[in-house]
């Protein structure tokens, strides 16, 4: 046992669901207890979907547990493929269901019979694997599962596709600036001359899996999500690919140069540099923010950088490489892939860290004292207590991580957006430094006239206690329409009842 | 409609338990903050702890008296010794915290692998010297509130059985307290027993935030009714003597088992009266207690009429409108029972779980209001299936939808108004004071609506799915 607060990464049951809700016509039935379906309302919050997350459970309740499953599980996924009609439903077990060890397996082959879609069992053991690592094995499951069955029926896409061309792969819901990144993605292709063969798993139909292998090569633009099935397809279809994430103007540049290096390996002739130079010198603002006075002001400043490997990596040798700031610590919660981590990002940090326990980040952040911190949700409320700003790069995130706006990450309007959102960090943090010192806005007083919550008014003791009771962002409004009340009837002594009637009066 | 034809029959079914709902161990973020003294430790999994992280939002960050006990392949397998583990996380807990209890929540998992919750807590509370109360809040068995009623009912069991303190006693740590009260107490105290009828003990069940258990004791001291005790209180050290022959009365319709456990180990009696939501359950409520002390209500009928009446501008936009419950938290029959009074239909009411005896009460007067009214009584759908109530919806077009957060975005884009239910469980809804809260949220996305509907944006998806 362990305990435990907070977790960076989900349980393995979110990662399958991710991958199979990105997909278009794919649903999934979890064997789960009542309640376990809580990821359809962070998709439908956090997304802000409009559509009905593709995600039922099948529930496993008090006679399940007495009998087993027996027809439910078959019923439940027969059911969904007749009301449905999705091309795949994938059979998700929880770690509840994992413990019952019942034969999944038999059950999907059963309602395989009856479904016209297809049924899979996703393969992840509960208590080995997170999110994360389940999410980058579900997909292989999906894709392997579809070009196996392609092969059989001889249907695999022959050949390449005449001009040079990429798969995309790990673009999926509920990742942090995902769909923004996919565009930005599409865009460089697009900049670049390669067509887009498939993006997986976001918005792609499990018809399409077939075509994979006519792409040039694949990309995989996150660490996390998508090498296995990149590995797959390397060992299968003798497909190159790509695991530079292009997150950063350096980091951009040598993901482009690889792709001219695997391009031109099968002939292509191209040669990206002239592009890679005009973005970086004039069209991207980020190497210019570099060179700028602005930035000088940041050299040296401290920073801690802490996320999933992707962006705590990608970070850390922005602000370092590019920036000048000096990175005191970086870190990652993958601690499955902290190897790879520490090669990406010894050189560019003073220490390293490798946990999932918040409260140790927590601490080396009150230690370290940094002026700014790069980080996710977690560490930005460590932030908020300690007065340090913190930029969230990295999930768990929260609703206001889902921009509407186009907020990239990767590409060059991602070396954009990096920018700002360092630099604003810093300044922020500056500008309440600054406020400290001269003794915070010399204004307040003539702001505040109009309002002033003095009062000639009686509190008695009861009311009074009854008044610090309520939250503090709504007390002094409270206060203030229970006075407002009190004096249009002239009473001069504020009891539980005056309170209680000022509420009911209609506007207070 | 002649007054004495006897309300319509309520029509009740039970579908496919296919619904979505919380996961009964969120009672912990609501009864770790009333419980001050408390520490809840959810004995589960990463998702267990997943959900608790996400549900809860940001009061996660506030340092919470809740953690989560993660069960490792260790435990599952029986490699670790369960009361070993439990020992040496709650010892951590005693010295980082220093609670006056710590309530193991059991979950699905402690279910299947059968971990002896129940057996292993009175031992390891004898080694560590913490009272620890066990709750087995689980999605197998339970949902949403009814983990707090899990919760509640094991704590009967740990409510003193006898007044602590003799008379004598009593007047000698008031002496102290008036010393430490500069005397005023003493007074206060003498006069205040004055203003109460002689009735026999009354302890009410159900955890609400102070200001709604100050209002609601408020309520029964103007008729005279003492509030001896309330489970639970502020403090766990502060809970409430229950003697055989004391009264009960609940103020939540998801209480059940805790009035049950009540009744039948305590010995208590129970008033079982509607529910005190909106102005006319809050009068049923204060009646019924009433009546059973052989008391004359006293201004009840113009308080209600008052409260109406400062109502008036939501029930205006109310009134006529039709409303449907998909059912996820329990307080579904009383808040129907509330809107149908306000003027509106209702088709539907979905509910987790119906407990007919213990909601007697309301559900008669969900009845004779539905009568009064002049609607349909509602269908009461238990156990629903969600995907069934979504075509219902689909047919019926009701103008609020009053929905899970999972449904909520995809029917506001098909046009359809929805209230997110969550917010009913967790806004404060008692009383006669807190009726114009239910119809602020109740309103909240007609009035949205109103102020967008010249637009033209109701249906944001391009097709219809086909069903």
């Amino acid at each position: 046992m362990k305990l435990a607060y907070w977790m960076y990464a989900g349980p393995a049951h979110i990662g399958t669901l991710r991958i199979a809700s990105s997909f278009k016509n794919v649903h999934a039935i979890m064997h789960a207890p009542l309640g376990d379906d809580y990821f359809n309302v962070m998709r439908s919050m956090l997304e802000r979907e409009r559509d009905y997350t593709p995600v039922t459970a099948s529930v496993v309740d008090r006679n399940v547990l007495a009998r087993g499953s027996q027809e439910k599980v078959v019923d439940n996924i027969v059911r969904k493929d007749k009301e449905e009609k999705p091309d795949l439903i994938v059979l998700t077990p929880t770690c509840t269901s994992s413990i019952l060890q019942e034969d999944l397996h038999n059950f999907v082959e059963r309602a395989q019979m009856d479904s016209k879609g297809d049924v899979i069992l996703a393969d992840v053991n509960h208590y080995r694997a997170n999110e994360l690592q389940a999410a980058d094995r579900t997909l292989d499951q999906i894709v392997q599962f579809y070009l196996e069955k392609a092969r059989k029926k001889g249907e695999i896409g022959e050949g390449k596709t005449e001009k040079p061309s990429v798969n995309i792969i790990g673009i999926s819901t509920l990742g942090f600036h995902n769909q923004h990144d996919g565009t930005e993605l599409k865009r460089l292709m697009n900049d670049l001359g390669i067509e887009v063969n498939e993006i997986i798993p976001e918005g792609a139909s499990v018809h399409n899996l077939k075509n994979l292998p006519r792409a040039w090569f694949n990309l995989v633009p996150y660490r996390e999500i998508g090498l296995i099935t990149a590995r797959y397809l390397e060992q299968e279809f003798d497909m190159p690919y790509i695991d530079i994430s292009p997150m950063g103007v350096v980091e951009t540049a040598r993901c482009l140069r690889k792709i001219q290096q695997v391009l031109n390996a099968q002939g292509a002739e191209v040669d990206y540099e002239e592009y890679i130079n005009n973005q970086t010198l004039y069209v991207s603002q980020a190497a210019w923010f570099s060179r700028s006075i602005d930035c000088q002001n940041l050299t040296g400043k401290k920073a801690v950088v802490f996320g999933d490997n992707t962006h705590a990596a990608a970070m850390t040798k922005i602000l370092a490489r590019e920036m000048g700031i000096h990175v005191v610590l970086a870190g990652t919660y993958c601690k499955y892939d902290a190897d790879w981590f520490k090669e990406q990002v010894s050189e560019y940090c003073d220490q390293i860290l490798i946990s999932e326990d918040n409260g140790e980040i927590g601490d080396a952040i009150a230690r370290i004292e940094p002026s700014a911190i790069f980080g996710t949700q977690m560490e930005r409320h460590v932030g908020k207590r300690l007065n340090i700003p913190c930029g969230v790069i990295a999930a768990p995130i929260h609703i206001q991580d889902f921009p509407i706006g186009y907020k990239p990450f990767l590409g060059y309007e991602g070396t954009n957006q990096i920018a700002d959102l360092v630099y604003n960090s810093f300044t922020l943090g500056m500008e309440d430094h600054l406020l400290e010192i001269f003794g915070g806005h010399d204004t307040k007083e003539v702001i505040h006239k109009g309002i002033s919550a003095d009062s000639d008014l009686n509190w008695n003791k009861e009311a009074k206690a009854e008044l610090n009771k309520v939250p503090g962002f709504v007390r002094g409004k409270v206060k203030r329409n229970t006075e407002k009340f009190a004096r249009e009837r002239g009473i001069s002594e504020i009891t539980l009842e005056v309170m209680y009637a000022a509420k009911e009066s209609v506007g207070a | 409609m002649t007054a004495t034809q006897a309300p319509q029959a309520l029509d009740f079914e039970c579908e496919t338990g296919n619904y979505h709902t919380f996961c009964p161990i969120s009672c912990v973020a609501w009864l770790y903050q009333k419980i001050e003294d408390s520490f809840f430790l959810v004995i589960g999994t990463k998702t267990c702890g997943y959900f608790l992280q996400n549900a809860m939002g940001v009061m996660i960050f506030a340092e919470p008296r809740y953690a989560m006990a993660e069960l490792e392949e260790g435990d599952i397998s029986a490699q670790l010794n369960d009361y070993e583990e439990l020992k040496r996380l709650c010892l951590q807990i005693k010295r980082d915290r220093n609670p006056s209890v710590i309530v193991w929540i059991g979950t699905c998992t402690t279910e299947i692998i059968k971990m002896d919750l129940e057996g292993l807590a009175p031992k390891l509370e004898a080694e560590i010297g913490i009272p620890i109360v066990t709750a087995r809040a689980n999605g197998l068995d339970y949902a949403f509130t009814q983990g707090e009623d899990t919760v509640l009912a094991a704590m009967v069991h740990k409510c003193p059985k006898q007044a602590p303190v003799v008379e004598e006693e009593k007047q000698e740590r008031n002496a102290i307290q008036k010393l430490l009260h500069f005397g005023r107490k003493q007074e206060d105290v003498a006069a205040q027993e004055s203003e109460y009828v002689d009735h026999p003990p009354l302890v009410l069940f159900g955890s609400m935030p102070d200001p709604v258990v100050t209002n609601l004791t408020l309520e029964l001291k103007k008729q005279g009714i003492k509030v001896s005790g309330w489970l639970p209180a502020k403090r766990y050290t502060e809970l409430p003597v229950i003697e055989e022959g004391y009264y009960v009365a609940g103020v939540n319709p998801f209480l059940s088992r805790t009035a049950t456990t009540l009744m039948r180990r305590r010995k208590c009696k129970l008033i079982g009266a509607p529910f005190p939501i909106g102005p006319d359950g809050t009068r049923a409520w204060i009646e019924k207690i009433c009546s059973v002390f052989s008391i004359e209500p006293k201004g009840l009928e113009e308080r209600e009429a008052q409260i109406w009446a400062s109502l008036e501008d939501y029930v205006k936009l109310l009134r006529g409108k039709s409303v449907f419950f998909m059912g996820d938290n329990l307080l579904e029959i009383s808040l129907a029972r509330f809107l149908i009074r306000c003027g509106m239909s209702c088709p539907e009411i979905g509910i987790p779980y119906m407990d007919k005896r213990y909601q007697k009460a309301e559900l008669d007067l969900l009845a004779k209001t539905c009568q009064e009214m002049g609607v349909p009584a509602p269908k009461i759908i238990e156990k629903p299936d969600n995907y069934n109530q979504i075509q219902r919806i689909y047919e019926l077009k009701p103008d609020l939808v009053i929905t899970g957060m999972a449904h909520a975005n995809p029917m506001e884009a098909r046009g359809i108004n929805t209230k997110w239910s969550v917010e009913f469980t967790f806004a404060q809804i008692h009383g006669f004071t807190n009726a114009r809260d239910v119809l602020e949220l109740a309103t909240r996305p007609l009035r949205r609506n109103n102020n967008l509907k010249e637009l033209g944006w109701e249906k944001l998806v391009k097709e219809e799915a086909k069903i």
